[in-house]
């Protein structure tokens, strides 16, 4: 193990598992009959033009929020991996306000908290049950997100049924007081992108430099030592529980209010961002600042395989290989510089 | 045999061997002796593959080698074993062996046995092929590892600290069976930091201090004097005993009962006066670790503690307030390897450091420097990961953080394990110092001379119960010994 990798062997080893990715790639466009360098240029094109830019903002959004909210529990030993279902509950609070509660200028921030305290119990949940009776968070949480998973789909397939949308599994389009504004001519919703990066920034902060970060570290890091300290333990689990869970919530509400607006099937709603965000938060090294960098480049993968979707008409399976590949990658070189690499004849 | 030149090893900004030559030839046991810290075990881990040297070369009968890995250090001759015995406990002593052979995949349990029994013809086993390990005692497991090492036919025998889980008569055995390794040819390292064992077994004697060989002599050439003042820089002061303790009962417990799986505490009665060392002797496992971790609000209890008079109260935020100081068995449940020096001194008391919510990053350090000055810890900066230092320094980052700041009640659980002679008679100073100023140490302890240098009254664990206290006195190596496996004063 080498826990603390100089700089130069990081970027060597992201250049050759990226490099690798890249060739393996190669070989697949060929296949489908797209020339690799184009398709390099294609994908790379995200970062060239505003509205590629724009795409790659948007995907960054959920991942911000989710991807701190996730660093920060990893770090202090949560593993929480229902962040997917933490998002569509939280998408199913700010569903519940937009539709059902008189709309008003007090819509979105009622919205956001209904979201947000949603996800943040349901992953309370969970760390309520590992902090009293030892249950494994990973095996609840994830349990977790298929029940999350059916409860959306029982909602627009039944009480919540919009009066509009005839055979489709949508609820009714939320009312003008119920969406985000938006940058002119994309689908970023600034207020939840600013409320990301302060996430990252305000967990960062409270993780290095308060006493409450300071009890997460001890916990995260030496458990028998938290014992020794008299640390309660289970008050900690649950604190972070309820932050990251939290943070997936407002990320539900994000994408609902900001671009679908309304609640439609959980698979539309998420495409799986509870899930690349554990990627996010681990490339972070623990550190949910550095969620800041990650979650923007997660996005480029995403949005740069849309693009490729948009220029070769890819079916979204070659396009899917392609995100899986790379972000194999990314595993592949975090992994490579934190061993010691030894050549041998 | 094996020849080292120039050896150096760096981990970040600790230079932990600085150009180290060394040799050992067949037939010959060669002494590393040296404090925690002084790069003992780093240079082992060099010759085992665990890590490779920076600069110079390892040389195996006089031609250049690498070792990659300790696969590789066994293919060339090269047998460890280690401090701590690294063994499966659920398995048998003959399925842990047969794990570093080339076996056939299908292999009859007896036919196992009999095959290890003819591959280590000629060597006494000493243990029951067939027991689980997790049966044996400390002795017996080691005994199983040196079998393992043996097994690969090694030319060189590295044998990593292998008294410290020993009794004395555990170690005279290993003594006779180190001489007759010797006599097969084998080159032995002997690594330790205890001065008796290495003049009784070495035929040379290296010294180590400061990652840096700072002497070598011949056996007949070595004498205690000579190699105390090599290891430690400086001469060894021995502790001072003789003050009354005081005359105010500063703790009283009265019908403890710790619930263990196991052997329980079964209603242990005693008092510890002002002033005073209270040294708890016992065999592993007698109840020593939950009677102090009960003390030390760690563990729920049934009986009376009273601590000056009033109730002692169960969460160990509160007892260190009030001035009790818990120095756990474990080092590493005592600290955080990842957070500095500065933040582990301030485990206890983070919350002190918090101007308007946020944590004073430069007041920490403050406060640390003067504690790393104070205890004399060995760390390059405040801000260096403890993992980056020596088990005595370690050690030492716990001792100052418990009794730092005004302790009067001591809970030491063995403070000098693993520690060098040098660190540990400063923490014996610490403690007698403390107790002098009023503070009481209970001090619960493996090394017999030690409880019998330090304490006013000596008291033993037997299955749980209390044996003594009996004064100092009155009490010497083997009636100790008795109390401890007799359960009988």
């Amino acid at each position: 193990m080498d826990p603390a990798p100089r700089p130069l062997k990081v970027v060597g080893a992201y250049a050759l598992f990226v490099g690798l990715a890249l060739v393996a790639l190669g070989v697949l466009f060929r296949a489908y009959g797209v020339a690799p360098l184009e398709a390099y240029r294609v994908f790379l094109s995200v970062l060239g033009d505003p509205l590629g830019l724009a795409e790659v903002a948007r995907r960054a959004i959920p991942l911000l929020l989710i991807g701190s909210g996730l660093a920060l529990a990893f770090r202090v030993g949560f593993f929480n991996i229902g962040a997917e279902g933490q998002l569509l509950l939280g998408a199913v609070g700010a569903t519940y306000a937009a539709l059902f509660l008189p709309p008003g200028p007090w819509t979105l921030p009622l919205m956001f908290l209904l979201g947000g305290a949603l996800g943040g119990v349901w992953a309370g949940l969970a760390a309520w049950l590992r902090a009293r009776f030892g249950a494994s968070e990973i095996l609840v949480t994830l349990m977790q997100n298929y029940l999350a998973y059916y409860l959306v789909v029982y909602l627009v397939a039944g009480p919540w049924k919009g009066r509009t949308a005839f055979g489709f599994l949508y609820t009714d389009p939320f009312p003008e007081a119920a969406r985000l504004p938006v940058l002119p001519g994309t689908l970023v919703h600034w207020p939840t992108l600013l409320l990301g990066a302060v996430a990252a920034l305000v967990l960062h902060v409270l993780l290095f430099r308060t006493p409450w970060g300071f009890e997460w570290r001890v916990l995260g890091e030496n458990p028998l030592a938290a014992w020794y300290l008299g640390l309660d333990a289970g008050r900690l689990l649950l604190r972070v529980g309820l932050i990251s869970g939290a943070l997936a919530g407002l990320a539900g509400v994000g994408e609902v209010a900001g671009i679908h607006h309304k609640l439609l099937e959980p698979a539309q709603v998420s495409l799986g961002y509870g899930f690349t965000a554990i990627l996010v938060a681990w490339l972070a090294r623990g550190g949910p600042g550095y969620v800041l960098l990650t979650a923007p480049l997660l996005g480029v993968v995403l949005a740069g395989g849309d693009a490729l979707k948009l220029a070769f008409s890819m079916p979204f399976r070659v396009v899917d290989v392609t995100s899986g590949l790379l972000l194999l990658a990314l595993i592949g070189a975090e992994a490579a510089s934190r061993h010691r690499l030894v050549w041998r004849r | 045999m094996l020849r080292l030149e120039n050896i150096t090893k760096r981990f970040g900004p600790i230079v932990a061997n600085d150009r180290i030559s060394l040799e050992v030839r067949a037939g010959e046991v060669l002494a590393l002796l040296g404090e925690n810290g002084a790069g003992k075990t780093t240079l082992v881990s060099l010759l085992y593959g665990l890590y490779a040297p920076d600069e110079g070369r390892i040389l195996l009968e006089g031609r250049p080698v690498q070792i990659p890995s300790p696969k590789a250090a066994q293919a060339l001759g090269i047998a460890l074993v280690p401090q701590h015995p690294e063994l499966i406990e659920a398995h048998t002593v003959a399925e842990n062996l047969a794990l570093g052979l080339d076996l056939p995949f299908l292999l009859p349990r007896r036919a196992l046995v009999r095959r290890l029994k003819a591959l280590l013809a000629g060597h006494p086993l000493g243990v029951d092929l067939e027991a689980p390990v997790h049966l044996l005692s400390a002795g017996e497991k080691q005994r199983v590892e040196i079998l393992r090492a043996l097994l690969a036919k090694p030319k060189v025998l590295i044998l990593d600290e292998p008294t410290s889980v020993l009794t004395p008569q555990e170690a005279e055995g290993l003594f006779q069976e180190i001489a007759r390794y010797k006599a097969m040819g084998l080159a032995v390292i002997f690594i330790s930091h205890k001065l008796d064992e290495v003049l009784r077994v070495a035929d040379r004697i290296a010294v180590l201090r400061g990652g840096r060989k700072v002497g070598e002599v011949p056996r007949e050439k070595a004498d205690r004097d000579l190699l105390v003042r090599l290891m430690v820089g400086r001469e060894v002061e021995p502790p001072r005993l003789g003050f009354p303790p005081g005359k105010r009962p500063l703790l009283e417990v009265r019908d403890l009962f710790v619930p263990r799986r196991g052997v329980p505490v079964q209603g242990v009665s005693f008092v510890l006066w002002e002033g005073e060392i209270l040294g708890v002797a016992g065999v592993a496992g007698s109840g020593q670790k939950e009677l102090v971790e009960a003390l030390a609000g760690l563990r729920p209890y049934r009986g009376e503690v009273r601590f000056l008079g009033a109730p002692l109260p169960r969460d160990p935020a509160r007892l260190h307030a009030l001035g009790v100081a818990h120095i756990p068995e474990d080092r590493a449940m005592g600290v955080v390897g990842t957070m500095s020096v500065a933040e582990n001194l301030a485990l206890r008391r983070y919350a002190r450091f918090a101007r308007r919510g946020f944590l004073s990053r430069r007041a920490m350090e403050e406060k640390a420097s003067e504690l790393i000055r104070r205890f004399g810890i060995r760390a390059p900066s405040p801000r260096t990961p403890v993992r980056f230092l020596s088990g005595g320094n370690v050690q030492k980052v716990i001792l100052a953080r418990e009794l730092g700041e005004g302790a009067r009640l001591v809970l030491a659980m063995h403070p000098t394990y693993g520690v060098d002679v040098g660190a540990a008679e400063e923490v014996h100073r610490l403690l007698l110092d403390l107790a002098e100023g009023g503070a009481a140490v209970l001090l619960v302890s493996e090394d017999l001379d030690e409880i019998l240098a330090l304490s006013h009254r000596v008291a033993a664990l037997y299955q749980g119960r209390m044996v003594g206290p009996l004064p100092r006195e009155e009490v010497g190596l083997e009636r100790l010994g008795a109390m401890m496996t007799g359960g009988r004063a």
